[in-house]
């Protein structure tokens, strides 16, 4: 039995000369207190597993049945201090554990800003976070900086030793945001934001990518991270600037589309509305964002005076899809899903029985004036779509 | 009325030519080899005339036994598949570096490792371990049979009836391209339009029929029909773990079948539970499968524990070390795995309070196991341990379990999950607590009991050889995985961009091939056995010197299992019974009150793969039709009055006499 082991061994022992173990040398802050905890736990659990593994060979090999010398107790199946030792002993090295954890899993959250920069230095007011707005597309990734309205496609670049503050999202299925050397992961999911905040303290060059699988070109999601000191992010930024392209609403949507193993991409200027437009799944013109939909919802969805409102406007990316039964696709309008046929004919209807709601203040969506004081007239409840139509 | 596109799809739904993989050629391989070893089987069964036979002794038979040995064998057949499915994966990922696509493209790929995690979980796991309860429990417990008959009979035949669905996808259309809990929204409509996850929904709804109803079964065998004197701190080990795993089956599985119910809902009828427009929450349907997901595992690992448990005590010649603690322990565990699943996507963005406090349910359930693992230890204290195949497979197992556990722990640290969450690490590790604890287990078990259920013992040669190219292969095969994991390298990818990392896959990949010599080895053993079977037979009906009551009984046992139902004094029933110079009864026996064999659980468990089928290709007309055939069937199945006979007590006599002989036979040799 200990052949094996002792040839199992072998190639680990190989490896931790030759190979990046980056999880246990990782270069950022939060990553080097997390590989801390990871080396503490399985220092705490050798404590007992290392004795049980132990015993467990020297017990088989001891009492075989050929070894007749050894004392043999048929009917030994009892013994109250045993039982006492062998609940008590894994009990205590989790009560180490436990305690370990419940103070590490709070100061490592990914949502808590960040106290120090390294072991040595804390974080002081002058050390602004860079705020990074991250969104994972099918299947690549888009990082835009807000405080310099740039932004790239499969590169992500840091100054080293500034916290970071990382807001995430995705644009269609679930994927993970993952850069071992900088931090753990975090889910990116759409319509919903994650938060993670690190910092990085070396400069060089690390592998980030996604650690949930996504799709077809999952394999394909990943990106280089830079780690530069402050002259050459200010380079990498003008670099960036000097690509000269936009990212804007429309260049999303195409940018949008799936595809794999995209190369590095830089953009010069970002609409400045548009991580909010991803997060609450409304870039297309004309949709209603998420949290408008909630703000009509949180007041009790308006009725059907509501609906109309949006009538003219609403369209859902994929909503209108259908389903296998009933085939009729449905649309968001006002908070309220109707089928295709009904929210054409409600549009249209121009009858003045239909009242328009009171209460304007929440429908303040893309793609809506701003509503006046006035009973509006009913262009002022076309958006854009219609208005470029008629 | 119809022009003729519209005719095809009414009969068709959306199944067309294309949608059989011709383009695959890997497939269409695969598919060439299935058809002609179907065929031959298929050719030497109606040579040898045995369809007659397979019908009424084993396809409808309502014998715990016979269920427990088909269950064994789909287990067996399936492991074929999902190992298959493993040795794809590494191939590809030993290969696929230096800008290499490998041999497998995403679409391929994609369903490989999709159908690797379901295959292997619900229709090897799953079917092994119920195999071996169904067939142990009702023996263990000194009853004839299990409460339900039937029902046993038709649980068996839907959990068939889902493993054909999946088989089915391999050559008709595709399976799942999700991994193997299809998280939304990956798995609705939107993202995956195709077949692939309605196989999958419906593979796993019919299997979870069988399933539940299977865990309904034993609860109720284990609860009512316990031979006289059998209180429940008088249970062997083994049924007790099978109590508790069956109580984790009837609570956990409604969840899956209803989260699976409401996916469904989601891609047939446009509901939005888990969508991301319109309020749906992928999220709730990563909780609610997590919430089935993580009992899950320890129904799987709880019946292994049980047997390393009348392992040891077994060949260690000794009672069980600790039994009231042991039986604690366990259901400890069973309630302690319904209040850890969040730990599953601490990177989801839980806070740190929810995150910390299932990290830390899970750290405890550490504690009850940690104990059982000094329970076997002290068991093999001060015994005669006899290094038998079952005895090498707990050695084994205690030793790599650990390493499992350990790892196990660590990742329920949430800032340690955090790095090694979704990687290769936690790959390695749940392979280990799975191949190191619920296969090396079922292993023990097949060794163990194989001769009570055959009359013969399993060849030692092939055996060991088995043994050594498993677990070498195992370790072989997952620690480079943990190297990976903590290299940063994440799972399901299929191109890797850093060259350093493909001697790690390399070895992962030797460790593989041996682990298929480790299954080549068991099926040889399997077969030389057979052939060996006069040498290897045991006549006894004891052949390790056991401790429980099904021991007690012939090898195989009679359809009616006990002559007559044992009395117990002793948690080692058996071994009490040898201990006083119990006398085996060769006089007053009766006639014998037995279930009746019936064709209805194969007929019902047919038309749900029909409906199935129906249902995933859109051919409404199937679906309904199968429907309303399963319904009429089950009501025609309750006017079946033809429920049991009597065996006659001169059967009984002879078949006793013909033991008796053999008994004095084996004394004299």
């Amino acid at each position: 039995m200990r052949y094996w082991k002792s040839l199992a061994l072998l190639p680990l022992g190989l490896a931790l000369g030759g190979c990046n173990l980056v999880v246990l040398a990782p270069s950022g802050d939060v990553a080097a207190q997390q590989r801390d905890l990871v080396i503490i736990a399985t220092v705490l659990m050798l404590l007992i597993v290392v004795p049980v593994m132990a015993a467990t060979a020297i017990v088989a090999w001891r009492y075989r049945q050929s070894n007749e010398a050894a004392t043999y107790t048929p009917d030994w199946d009892h013994s109250t201090q045993l039982e006492l030792l062998i609940w008590a002993a894994p009990l205590l090295i989790i009560i180490c554990l436990g305690a370990v954890t419940w103070m590490g899993t709070h100061l490592l959250d990914p949502y808590r800003t960040l106290g120090r920069i390294a072991a040595d230095r804390p974080v002081t007011p002058q050390d602004k976070p860079l705020e990074v707005n991250v969104v994972a597309l099918d299947w690549k990734w888009l990082f835009i900086y807000p405080e310099y309205g740039v932004a790239s496609v499969n590169e992500l670049a840091a100054p080293v030793n500034r916290p970071l503050d990382f807001r995430i999202t995705s644009s269609s299925v679930m994927n993970s945001f993952y850069i071992p050397a900088l931090a753990g992961q975090i889910y990116a999911m759409p319509g919903m934001q994650s938060r993670l905040h690190a910092v990085i303290n070396k400069p060089g060059v690390y592998r980030g990518f996604s650690a949930n699988y996504s799709g077809a070109g999952f394999s394909g999601m990943r990106f280089a991270f830079h780690g530069l000191s402050d002259a050459e992010f200010a380079g990498w930024v003008d670099k960036a600037k000097a690509s000269g392209q936009q990212l804007t609403k429309p260049d999303y949507l195409v940018l949008e589309r799936p595809s794999a193993n995209e190369p590095v991409r830089y953009y010069a200027s970002v609409d400045s509305d548009l991580f909010r437009a991803i997060l609450n799944m409304c870039v297309e013109t004309g949709k209603m964002c998420m949290s408008e939909m909630m703000a009509i919802d949180a007041r009790g969805g308006m009725g059907m005076a509501g609906v109309r409102n949006t009538l003219p406007l609403a369209y859902d990316k994929f909503a209108g899809r259908g389903a296998v039964f009933g085939a009729e696709p449905s649309f968001v309008a006002g908070g309220v899903c109707l089928p295709g046929d009904q929210v054409t004919r409600m549009a249209e209807d121009s009858s003045p029985t239909v009242l328009a709601p009171l209460d304007w203040t929440p429908l303040q969506g893309r793609g809506l004036e701003r509503p006046s004081l006035m009973r509006p007239s009913k262009a002022s409840f076309t958006g854009p779509t219609s208005k470029s139509n008629s | 009325m119809f022009d003729t596109a519209d005719l095809t799809k009414l009969i068709f739904g959306r199944l067309t030519l294309e949608s059989l993989p011709l383009h695959e050629p890997i497939i269409v391989g695969t598919f060439a080899m299935v058809a002609l070893g179907g065929l031959a089987l298929f050719g030497a069964i109606t040579y040898f005339r045995l369809w007659g036979y397979l019908w009424r002794e084993w396809f409808t038979t309502v014998d715990h036994k016979r269920i427990g040995i088909m269950y064994m064998v789909l287990g067996i057949v399936m492991l074929l598949r999902g190992f298959a499915d493993a040795l794809m994966m590494r191939l590809q990922q030993a290969i696929a570096f230096n800008g290499s696509e490998g041999y497998l493209n995403s679409h391929h790929y994609d369903q490989v490792f999709t159908a690797h995690g379901v295959i292997m979980i619900f229709f090897v796991a799953m079917p092994l371990v119920t195999g071996l309860m169904n067939y142990v429990v009702p023996l263990q417990i000194g009853a004839r049979d299990v409460s339900f008959p039937f029902l046993n009979n038709f649980s068996f035949w839907m959990t068939t009836a889902g493993a054909v669905l999946v088989m089915c996808s391999l050559f008709v259309g595709e399976f799942a391209r999700t991994g193997w809990l299809a998280y939304p929204p990956l798995s609705n409509l939107s993202y995956s339009p195709d077949v692939g996850v309605d196989y999958y929904i419906w593979a796993l709804q019919v299997a979870g029929v069988g399933t539940l109803l299977s865990g309904v079964n034993l609860i109720c065998t284990i609860v009512k029909m316990r031979a006289p004197g059998m209180t429940m701190m008088k249970m062997p080990v083994f049924t007790w773990t099978s109590l508790c795993t069956n109580v984790l089956i009837v609570a956990s599985f409604p969840v899956l079948t209803a989260v699976l119910a409401l996916l469904s809902l989601d891609r047939y009828v446009g509901t939005n539970f888990f969508t991301n427009d319109f309020g749906g929450d992928p999220m709730m349907y990563v909780n609610l499968i997590w919430i089935w997901g993580h009992p899950e595992v320890y129904i799987l690992i709880l019946p292994a524990f049980g047997i390393f448990s009348e392992v040891t005590s077994t060949f260690s010649g000794k009672r069980l070390f600790g039994y009231t603690s042991m039986v604690y322990a366990t259901v400890v565990i069973t309630i302690l795995s319904y209040l850890v699943w969040l730990h599953h996507f601490f990177t989801m963005g839980s806070g740190a309070s929810v995150n910390s406090f299932f990290g830390i349910t899970t750290m405890i359930i550490s504690i009850p196991t940690g104990a059982k693992m000094f329970n076997w230890l002290f068991t093999m204290y001060r015994g005669r341990i006899r290094f038998e195949l079952p005895m090498m497979w707990t050695v084994a197992f205690m030793l790599t379990f650990v390493i499992g556990g350990m790892t196990g722990v660590l990742l329920a640290v949430p800032p340690a999950d955090f790095v090694l969450h979704n990687s290769l690490f936690l790959v390695a590790h749940f392979h280990n607590v799975i191949i190191g604890g619920v296969l090396f287990g079922l292993f023990a078990g097949i060794a163990y009991w194989f001769p009570k259920a055959f009359g013969f013992k399993l060849d030692v040669f092939w055996g060991k050889m088995s043994f050594w190219f498993w677990t070498v292969g195992f370790y072989f095969a997952f620690m480079p995985l943990y190297v990976l994991g903590l290299m940063g390298v994440t799972r399901r990818l299929r191109t890797f961009d850093d060259p350093s990392l493909q001697i790690w896959f390399v070895i992962a990949g030797i460790g593989a091939f041996l682990i298929l010599l480790g299954i080549a080895s068991f099926l040889i053993q399997i077969a030389v056995s057979i052939l060996r079977r006069e040498q290897l037979a045991d006549v006894s009906g004891d052949p390790w010197d056991a401790r429980t009551l099904e021991w007690a009984t012939s090898s195989p046992p009679p359809a009616y299992n006990f002559a007559f139902t044992p009395v117990v004094h002793d948690n080692d029933a058996w071994w009490d019974m040898k201990r006083r110079g119990y006398v085996r009864p060769l006089a007053g026996f009766k006639a014998i009150h037995m279930p009746s064999n019936t064709g209805t659980g194969v007929i019902l468990a047919g038309l749900s793969t029909t409906m199935a089928f129906g249902l995933i290709w859109y051919m409404w007309w199937m679906a309904a039709g199968s429907f309303v055939a399963l319904l009429a069937v089950a009501i025609g199945h309750t006017f079946n009055y033809h429920r049991s006979f009597h065996i006659p007590a001169d059967e009984v006599v002879s078949v006793e006499r013909a033991r008796t002989e053999l008994l004095a036979a084996g004394a004299k040799s």
